[in-house]
């Protein structure tokens, strides 16, 4: 027997709403494809480019606890629809980066202050967060950003200008700087 | 011998035994009711997922607490005659003389037999839940209920 897709919703906000949940995630469509956006009670957790749901399901599991459930997170869906949109420069959302590594937290909390509409290089990132010589580090805290968009490591770009490498493919890296009006 | 069985996340639980638990309950109590209770089934594992120690017999587990969640609403719905106790004529309290003993089973044997003396449910619903057939979950709970007989006897 199918559960009927309204039975299915109702349950799904209800453990929402009870606050039952490890963490909740959905999947929202954006002009780069389906997006899995997961969140824990402390905020956004994940973002993820061509997800894979159900290993998806399987690692946020194992980093948050087992109780993850596909929920509709209203919150993310309409800010990031705002961002894509153009009608929103910066989120309010909350980002949970409690099992990130501290170093990683710390460049990740400075990349959160690059302003919409702009570039910063990973140097320049890497002195903002006191590791002047870690270029390379800071471009691995990017290729590993749990939050992309949201943490626009997009707005990362290397010295000379080239746009250099993004964890969703260099053309949405392009898209993305486009839609800010950052790229001609 | 024994391995860990991992417990899957919950998505992967409630997506693989929804539809046969609304089924269930909507056997067990009709349309009108069912759909309350599978809510209310599914809130309750989920209240307890976080405190689950393997992953062992979960589809068992899930109609064992949809069960109690029909009893519920069976209750709810005669509340208690005043005065008298109502005869007893199932046969759990035979079950509940050997309930101590149930944990000692082995795993199949013990949901078998819970499922079918603590909460009556049908061959068939055992067979479901346990994911074997209506006969195996027939050997199953009589091969259990010997096993308790001869450790009472003990």
């Amino acid at each position: 027997m199918t559960v009927s897709a309204d039975l299915d919703l109702r349950f799904r906000a209800a453990a929402a709403a009870a606050g039952l949940l490890d963490v909740a995630y959905d999947l929202v469509d954006s002009p780069l494809g389906p997006l899995l956006v997961a969140a824990t009670p402390r905020g956004v957790c994940r973002i993820s480019f061509d997800p894979e749901p159900e290993e998806e399901a399987e690692t946020l599991a194992r980093r948050f606890g087992l109780r993850v459930l596909r929920a509709p997170l209203d919150g993310p869906r309409r800010e990031l629809d705002e961002y894509f949109e153009g009608r929103r420069e910066t989120f309010e959302l909350d980002v949970d980066l409690s099992t990130v590594a501290p170093f990683n937290r710390r460049v990740l909390e400075e990349l959160a202050r690059v302003p919409y509409g702009t570039t910063t290089t990973y140097g320049l990132l890497a002195e903002r967060s006191e590791r002047p010589r870690a270029a390379r580090a800071v471009g691995m805290v990017m290729n590993r950003n749990p939050v992309p968009i949201v943490l626009p490591c997009h707005r990362v770009v290397g010295s000379t200008g080239k746009l250099v490498g993004y964890g969703g493919g260099l053309d949405r890296k392009e898209m993305l700087l486009r839609l800010e009006g950052a790229l001609a | 011998m024994m391995e860990a069985v991992t417990i899957p996340p919950f998505e992967r639980f409630y997506e693989s035994l929804s539809g046969e638990i609304l089924a269930f309950l909507r056997r067990r109590l009709g349309r009108a009711e069912a759909e309350d209770a599978f809510q209310e089934t599914f809130l309750r594992a989920l209240r307890a997922y976080g405190r689950l120690q393997h992953g062992r017999d979960l589809r068992a587990w899930a109609y064992t607490i949809a069960e109690r969640v029909a009893i519920d609403v069976h209750r709810r719905r005669e509340p208690p005659a005043t005065g008298q106790e109502p005869a007893r004529t199932d046969n759990r309290p035979a079950y509940a003389e050997l309930e101590h003993l149930a944990g000692q089973l082995p795993a199949t044997e013990r949901a078998a037999v819970v499922l079918r003396y603590g909460y009556d449910l049908s061959y068939a619903d055992i067979g479901a839940a346990l994911g074997s057939s209506e006969d195996a979950a027939r050997q199953a709970a009589s091969s259990g209920v010997r096993r308790l007989r001869r450790k009472e006897l003990q």
